[in-house]
């Protein structure tokens, strides 16, 4: 359960009324909110007892730990999700998808997949979508093949897991790479003893790898006791019931019951197992919903990351405000006095699909963009956001009457029925009724255009 | 602390419903858990998958895989369903009514049509009308009567038109698609106003589904949400099973036409994330991402399993 401000308060000193200002803040409760919300350490507070610096470090922790791997505008920031389901407020930070090479994949191939990891970009609603991180794996095959490719991974600047069984290779790699912020894996109940003093000398992020949860937690916790919080969890589940039920509880755990050894951003190997590209991309879908926060993936492919980028985004929009534009005249394509002006509403999707239709028409243009809170055509007019009467002012506000020397409306098919009503609210203007779907604009703009050529000729 | 302290109490049961009749049937819900969570509870069957048939010709716009998978029985309901049974495995049927959203419905006519593409088939099928509340009390009324006592899963019924197609729903032993606009809210409402006389027992909720991109988040939160209601707090008014139609949202997206693969993943993530969030029964278009999604189905097991 989340602290409040006067959960702490009380246990300052004087039940939190002494208020004697030594902390630099006026009054304790202030002292309490500004802990609350990490801006100040509870040293300020000279008269603090010492269980209750330590009660209150706890209780500000927040209940999964925030991560980073890499370093600089790359960086992979997870963790710190704060519910179960999505529609309780939203999940915050999306995993990372990383490619994996390893020492037994030749030159070619890894360059391969490094290219892959860069060129493979896309836009959806203007947001630019790829794949975040490279995870190098030592296969048991050459070691200096093996930390050669670390160096030459590393050259990417994305963030980067160095994995290998071999804990003298992996820290190896990881000293080639330190300054990166790789995240290591795997910490395992076998090699924690060797590996804690090596730990300790440079802070990178580890990943914990145990057989189920309990051993997991019991991994999670040595590493605490030994100052180390920057941790990811893999309970190496074998099927996707497993990782359901493993990553499930452990997000229940942390968040419901402040259990802390499980408070830690999942990572799952879980898609190396498919057999291919297409079984790879589903079960990484299924791991965004289901709370991993790294997820490797054997290879990339256009037609499969794609998708799954897109699955991701939507996973993590935040179901309390729909993705919007601004609500104003938007111009596409140099448009001119003679040029027509597409009508739509500002949800991202409508307008950008919009938008692209009227691109791909090479007919230069306006997009009115009405603001009607983020919804859909339909939504929309629906709830009464987008009609005849909201229209008219929008339009005339625009200044586009001043503009145009053919004053000319294009609408939404869908919104067919508000013909009548915008002609009312905008005398002098063509009302045309455009396609149903904006992917046809281009053929109905070609029929529209030369009509218009007959006509003026 | 050790794991079981973190299972869940269940607090109800989602509902079974069998669609068919004796000899073809299939059930569907029936779960006291949160999807997939056989860990903390009974989970007596998975989700099942019904292929689409179109009562016409599949549309212009179908890419030209999704179309080769059929060939030449995409010109005969019966035989391209069939093939959806007997080559790709689907578990049922999901006939869609295309005909009718083209002008003046004949409905006797198309009744006779549905029962004759029924009989032919060895497994119980879903008949979807077009969503116009007027032309789907004409047709659905007729395609109940016609199919008297074939239990089919008849829909959908809209706040608009629920009276008129429950009753005769009611009279010849159908199951019903209770479909609202993507409200957890106005599910319940339609779910209340159809159990005043129709049997709980025989309604599936369609709260919308709407593909990857375009608005499948909002689809997957009301499942989720309902699903929620029903299990961890035992609403008796939101425990029906989940219908999640799909397959035409899908196609209609641009990004799935463009590439194959691309294609089947836009549709196979969207039925997957559908049922991650509880949906009991899945439309789609395409066998190939039928046939994936099964597959990642198949790594869950049924009964209960060690937390
Ligand atoms: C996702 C969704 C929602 C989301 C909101 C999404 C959003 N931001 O708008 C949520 C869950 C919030 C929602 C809520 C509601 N919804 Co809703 N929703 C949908 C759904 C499933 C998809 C909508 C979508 O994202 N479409 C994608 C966008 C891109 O489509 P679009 O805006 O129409 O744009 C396309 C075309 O119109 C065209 N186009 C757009 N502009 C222009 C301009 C020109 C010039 C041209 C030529 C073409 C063009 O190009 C675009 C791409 O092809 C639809 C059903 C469906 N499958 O369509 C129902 C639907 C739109 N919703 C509906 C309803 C009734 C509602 C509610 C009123 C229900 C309620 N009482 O709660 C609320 C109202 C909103 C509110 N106040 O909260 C109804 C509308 C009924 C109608 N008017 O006919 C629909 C059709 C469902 C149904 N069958 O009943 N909804
Ligand atoms: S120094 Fe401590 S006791 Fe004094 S006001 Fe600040 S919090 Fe209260």
């Amino acid at each position: 359960m989340p602290v409040k401000a006067s959960d702490i308060q009380k246990k300052l000193p004087g039940g939190g009324k002494k208020n004697c200002k030594k902390c630099g803040l006026p009054t304790c409760l202030a002292f309490a909110m500004k802990l609350l919300a990490g801006g100040v350490s509870p040293d300020k507070c000279p008269e603090i007892e010492p269980e209750v610096k330590e009660w209150v470090i706890d209780a500000i922790t927040p209940p999964i730990r925030l991560v980073t791997v890499g370093t600089g505008e790359g960086a992979l920031v997870i963790g710190e999700e704060e519910v179960i389901y999505r529609h309780e407020k939203t999940f915050f930070r999306p995993p990372g998808f990383a490619v994996l090479i390893t020492d037994k994949d030749d030159d070619q191939t890894v360059e391969a997949k490094l290219k892959k990891i860069k060129e493979l970009q896309f836009e959806w609603v203007a947001i630019k979508l790829r794949a975040d991180m490279i995870a190098v794996k030592f296969e048991g095959g050459d070691r200096d093949r093996y930390l050669s490719l670390v160096s030459r991974a590393a050259r990417e600047n994305l963030p980067m897991i160095l994995m290998s069984e071999n804990l003298e290779v992996l820290m190896a790699a990881r000293d080639l790479a330190a300054d990166q912020k790789p995240l290591l894996y795997p910490i395992t109940k076998d090699n924690i003893g060797d590996a804690l003093p090596a730990l300790k000398e440079k802070a990178v992020p580890v990943a914990v790898r145990g057989r189920g949860l309990e051993e997991v937690g019991l991994l999670t916790a040595q590493l605490k006791a030994a100052g180390i919080t920057e941790v990811v969890i893999d309970s190496s589940p074998r099927d996707m019931q497993e990782a359901i039920r493993d990553y499930t509880l452990a997000r229940r755990a942390a968040l419901t019951h402040s259990y802390r050894p499980l408070g830690y951003p999942i990572i799952s190997l879980l898609p190396l197992q498919a057999e291919d590209a297409m079984e790879e991309a589903l079960t990484a879908s299924a791991l965004v919903v289901k709370y991993a926060s790294i997820i490797v993936l054997n290879d990339l492919h256009k037609e499969t990351l794609f998708p799954l980028l897109v699955h991701r985004l939507n996973i993590y929009t935040d179901p309390r405000v729909p993705l919007a534009v601004e609500e104003k005249v938007y111009e596409i394509g140099g448009p001119t006095e003679e040029s027509p002006v597409f009508l739509t509403t500002n949800f991202a999707l409508t307008y950008f699909a919009v938008a692209n239709g009227v691109e791909s028409s090479k007919v230069p243009g306006y997009v009115g963009v009405k603001g009607a809170d983020g919804l859909c055509i339909l939504a929309a007019w629906s709830t009464g956001k987008f009609v005849g009467e909201t229209i008219g002012p929008f339009i005339k506000k625009s200044g586009l009457e001043n503009t145009l020397k053919k004053k000319r409306l294009i609408i939404p098919g869908l919104a067919a029925r508000l013909k009548g009503e915008i002609e009312d609210e905008l005398p002098g203007w063509e009302i045309i009724v455009g396609p149903k779907y904006a992917e046809e604009v281009p053929a109905f703009m070609t029929k529209l255009t030369s009509k218009w050529k007959a006509e003026t000729a | 602390m050790p794991l079981k302290d973190f299972l869940e109490a269940s607090k109800g049961a989602i509902k079974e419903v069998t669609i068919g009749k004796e000899g073809k049937s299939a059930t569907i819900g029936g779960e006291a858990v949160l999807p997939f969570h056989n860990f903390e509870g009974n989970l007596p069957r998975l989700p099942v998958m019904a292929l689409e048939v179109w009562d016409t010709t599949p549309p212009e716009t179908w890419p030209d895989h999704l179309r080769s998978h059929f060939g030449d029985v995409v010109n005969s309901p019966v035989l391209w369903a069939k093939k959806c049974l007997e080559v790709y495995k689907a578990d049922l049927i999901c006939l869609y009514l295309a005909s009718a959203a083209e002008g003046e419905p004949d409905a006797p006519a198309l009744a006779a049509k549905v029962k004759e593409i029924g009989d032919a088939l060895p497994a119980p099928m879903i008949v979807y009308g077009t969503g116009e509340k007027d032309v789907d009390t004409l047709v659905l009324r007729e395609v109940a009567r016609a199919c008297a006592g074939d239990g089919l899963l008849l829909g959908p019924v809209l706040k608009e038109n629920h009276k008129e197609i429950a009753e005769a729903a009611q009279e010849y032993g159908h199951a019903l698609i209770a479909q609202t606009p993507i409200d957890i809210n106005l599910a319940k409402e339609l779910n209340i106003k159809l159990s005043k006389f129709f049997p709980k027992e025989r309604i599936v909720i369609d709260p919308l589904s709407s593909a990857l991109g375009y608005g499948m988040d909002y689809s997957f939160s009301v499942m989720e949400r309902i699903k929620q209601v029903a299990v961890l707090f035992g609403d008796d008014m939101m425990k029906m099973p989940i219908i999640a139609n799909l397959g035409r949202e899908c196609w209609r997206a641009r990004e799935a036409k463009e590439n194959d693969q691309q294609g089947i993943l836009w549709e196979a993530i969207t039925a997957m994330t559908m049922f991650l969030a509880g949906a009991n029964l899945a439309v789609v278009g395409s066998p190939d991402s039928m046939k994936l999604v099964k597959k990642l189905l198949g790594q869950f097991s049924t009964g209960q399993i060690e937390v």
